[in-house]
């Protein structure tokens, strides 16, 4: 047993309201230089919807992730065999038309125009060419659309649904859609790292964290189309990729990263978990629906005195497992079994987790009346407003019942603390509904406080990070910001 | 006689001194801008054309060069037989037209696409004069002086290898026809601008990717694991 320490997220996704708060301090902090304009580490898409870059999860045209062949996974895009003739032209890669041409507006020209009959306008301008340009794509060109026929239709997900199930994400009076925030997923089985032709990719040891040396980055941009989900990305200007770095710099002094920081619907949490790295080839082979059962036993209990003594002996710090004991993730992830990992059947085994969206009815339209009485809202499972199935697609390889069960559990715990609160509920409906969800009175309450009453020192469990003795620890990350990206001493010049 | 002697005397050492030093220099102190640079991200159809039939070309073309090089008598018994003269020349002259078709395409789309053209250095266009006169003075010496791989092996393979053992002979070279003159000296120049422009992306083709572990791991202290 190799048992190693992992930082894991979990993003709730009933709590997001899609304000993009994440993306802006993300955008803030470490993208805003030449050639990173187009970056969003962070973004935020509508679901139904085709996301960004635009129907990234269509896997036929970009190859990301693995698959499994006579037993053996290997890359779907590159591979040592197809080193060579994918090194002079890649042809799963993404280009800038599937993101969007980034621009600015001419401000000076509000200033500085003539006088005349007409308001000064400011054009936009493309970031890249500096020519003017007619917007027409950018980084949540879909967002709130989530019925559309022009964009949601074309989401990938949507392909093996039944037509009832395609008019149900659709149809004016139930459409229903929510947002699903993206960072990196700081995988277990990164594909960008196994396709670096270069070595550049690494996984930090400590704490798993996925990171991109730019120093030994050569452009040729494998890691591009390996990522199945489009977190690595092309420094058009520098010529070299670059990807979300979990902040590390603030993890390593104590702080949240900055889009977890800034969460207005506090949906973020973040805490490491322990796993068995001799497990990972053997569970990304099994067969799609186990793959999230194959994820969740790769990760050990941490207050399991044989889990601890092997941690100890694989040099995990005491420190960082009791860090790990105290996780949020590790409870919503294992031990609730609420939060389940994006598109797992890429077998990356991706170490950000989603709650998967309950999507509450508020009230019911019942002729000319509008109803938001208990009975009414608190329907069956089966019943929610987006199709199980399409859950399925996103969270569980196909695996209804894995949201299923993450779903029903939730409602119990509103039940339950409907029955606690305001009563109108009763304690044997309550209690049943607890039952059939697995779940104690205790549990919910505890997913009651953590979902509703956490705390920022709840929601974020940092391990430490015994950085202390580093040597760059003297030095001040924000020195190079505007200039050229985290742990640079000088410029990054083209030639 | 004295242009001889700069031209195929000093040339080269000049040539060969600049790129080991600068090449060596900029990989030490600025490894961040080795780097293919590539601009596929920016235009994603054109960027086919040029870059794959250039570089195919052009590795093949190279290939023959090193080989005539470093086997003469291998290259020159191969040649002996007409049949597998014409197949070997016929071969170098077809890829060294892709190599061409590819330049061209690269040209085009660096001068005509505008997303592409903002990522075009100065030293870009340099270097696409110097690789476009090499290819083409090439393919001109392959069609008008034919026969090269065997006086390639036999007259410029003896002045390479004295050059290499310090001690040039021009003589090997000077009665050369000056198309072939062109090739030789615009190669050495092609070496000598080498390490200034993004051609030494050449120098760090990811061959240990070829044998490396599927995952790299890095821990920022020793790791203390007592099984």
């Amino acid at each position: 047993m190799d048992v190693r320490s992992q930082i894991a997220l979990v993003f709730h996704l009933d709590k997001c309201i899609g304000c993009h708060t994440c993306s802006i301090a993300c955008k803030n902090v470490w993208t805003d230089r030449a050639g990173t304009e187009y970056m969003w580490w962070n973004n935020v898409e509508t679901k139904p919807g085709t996301g960004y870059p635009t129907r990234w999860e269509d896997q036929e045209s970009y190859r990301g992730g693995w698959r499994v062949e006579d037993g053996v996974i290997e890359l779907r895009s590159t591979g040592k065999a197809r080193i060579v003739p994918n090194i002079f032209h890649n042809p799963s890669m993404p280009s800038m038309d599937d993101y969007y041409e980034p621009w600015t507006y001419k401000y000076d020209d509000l200033f500085n125009a003539p006088e005349g009959d007409d308001q000064p306008t400011a054009r936009p301008i493309s970031m890249v060419t500096g020519e003017p340009i007619n917007v027409e794509a950018g980084p949540n060109w879909d967002d709130d659309l989530g019925g559309s026929e022009v964009y949601a239709k074309n989401d990938p997900n949507l392909e093996d649904l039944s037509p009832e199930q395609r008019a149900q994400l659709s149809s004016v009076e139930r459409l229903v859609f929510f947002y699903l925030p993206r960072i990196c997923n700081h995988c277990l089985n990164p594909a960008c790292v196994a396709a670096c032709p270069s070595g550049a990719l690494y996984k930090r040891g400590e704490d798993g964290i996925v990171l991109l040396n730019q120093s030994r980055c050569r452009g040729w941009r494998a890691c591009i189309p390996a990522c199945p989900y489009k977190k690595t990305y092309y420094n058009w200007s520098t010529g070299k990729s670059e990807k979300c770095i979990l902040c590390f710099p603030r993890l390593e002094s104590g702080q949240a990263p900055a889009c977890f920081h800034s969460c207005v619907g506090r949906i973020r949490y973040l805490g490491n978990v322990l796993y068995d790295a001799d497990r990972i080839s053997s569970a990304a082979l099994r067969p799609d629906h186990e793959l999230v059962d194959a994820q969740r036993e790769l990760i050990l209990d941490p207050n399991d005195p044989a889990v601890i003594a092997a941690a100890r002996e694989s040099g995990v710090p005491d420190a960082v497992v009791e860090s790990a004991q105290r996780s949020p993730a590790w409870k919503f992830v294992k031990e609730w079994k609420l939060a389940l990992p994006l598109h797992v059947e890429h077998r990356t085994f991706p170490m950000l987790f989603y709650v998967p969206p309950l999507l509450p009815v508020m009230s019911i339209a019942d002729g000319n009346l509008v109803r938001s009485d208990v009975s009414q809202l608190f329907g069956e499972v089966e019943k929610v407003r987006a199709p199980i199935a399409y859950l399925g697609k996103l969270f569980a390889a196909g695996n209804d019942g894995k949201v299923r069960y993450a779903l029903k559990k939730q409602l119990a715990v509103r039940l339950w603390r409907r029955h606690v609160t305001v009563g109108d509920i009763s304690a044997e409906a309550a209690r049943d509904a607890l039952a059939q969800a697995d779940c104690t009175s205790e549990e919910a309450d505890a997913i009651y406080r953590l979902t509703a009453l956490a705390t920022f020192d709840d929601r974020f469990v940092i391990p430490p990070f015994q950085r202390e003795m580093a040597l760059e620890m003297l030095d001040d990350p924000h020195v190079h910001r505007a200039e050229a990206g985290f742990g640079f001493r000088t410029a990054p010049e083209r030639a | 006689m004295i242009n001889d002697l700069l031209l195929y005397g000093a040339l080269p050492y000049a040539a060969t001194v600049v790129f080991l030093i600068v090449t060596i220099q900029r990989y030490r102190q600025r490894s961040f801008t080795y780097s293919s640079l590539s601009s596929q991200f920016l235009e994603n159809q054109h960027h086919f054309w040029g870059s794959v039939p250039f570089h195919y070309g052009l590795l093949v073309v190279l290939a023959g060069h090193l080989l005539a090089l470093l086997l003469p008598r291998a290259v020159l018994w191969w040649n002996a037989e007409p049949l597998r003269l014409y197949a070997l020349e016929i071969t170098g002259l077809a890829f060294a037209l892709l190599a061409l078709v590819g330049l061209v395409n690269i040209v085009v789309r660096r001068a005509s696409v505008p997303k592409a053209r903002v990522v075009t250095t100065t030293g870009d266009w340099v270097l696409n004069v110097l690789l476009g006169t090499q290819i083409l003075s090439g393919i001109g010496v392959a069609i008008v002086h034919g026969w090269g791989s065997s006086w390639f092996s036999s007259s410029v393979s003896p002045w390479l290898w004295s050059l290499a053992r310090l001690d040039p002979e021009v003589a090997w070279v000077a009665p050369l026809p000056w198309l072939v003159k062109v090739h030789i000296v615009n190669a050495w120049l092609l070496i000598g601008v080498f390490p200034f422009t993004r051609l030494v992306h050449v120098l760090v083709v990811p061959n240990p990717y070829l044998w490396r572990k599927t995952q790299v791991v890095l821990w920022n202290r020793p790791r203390t694991r007592s099984s």
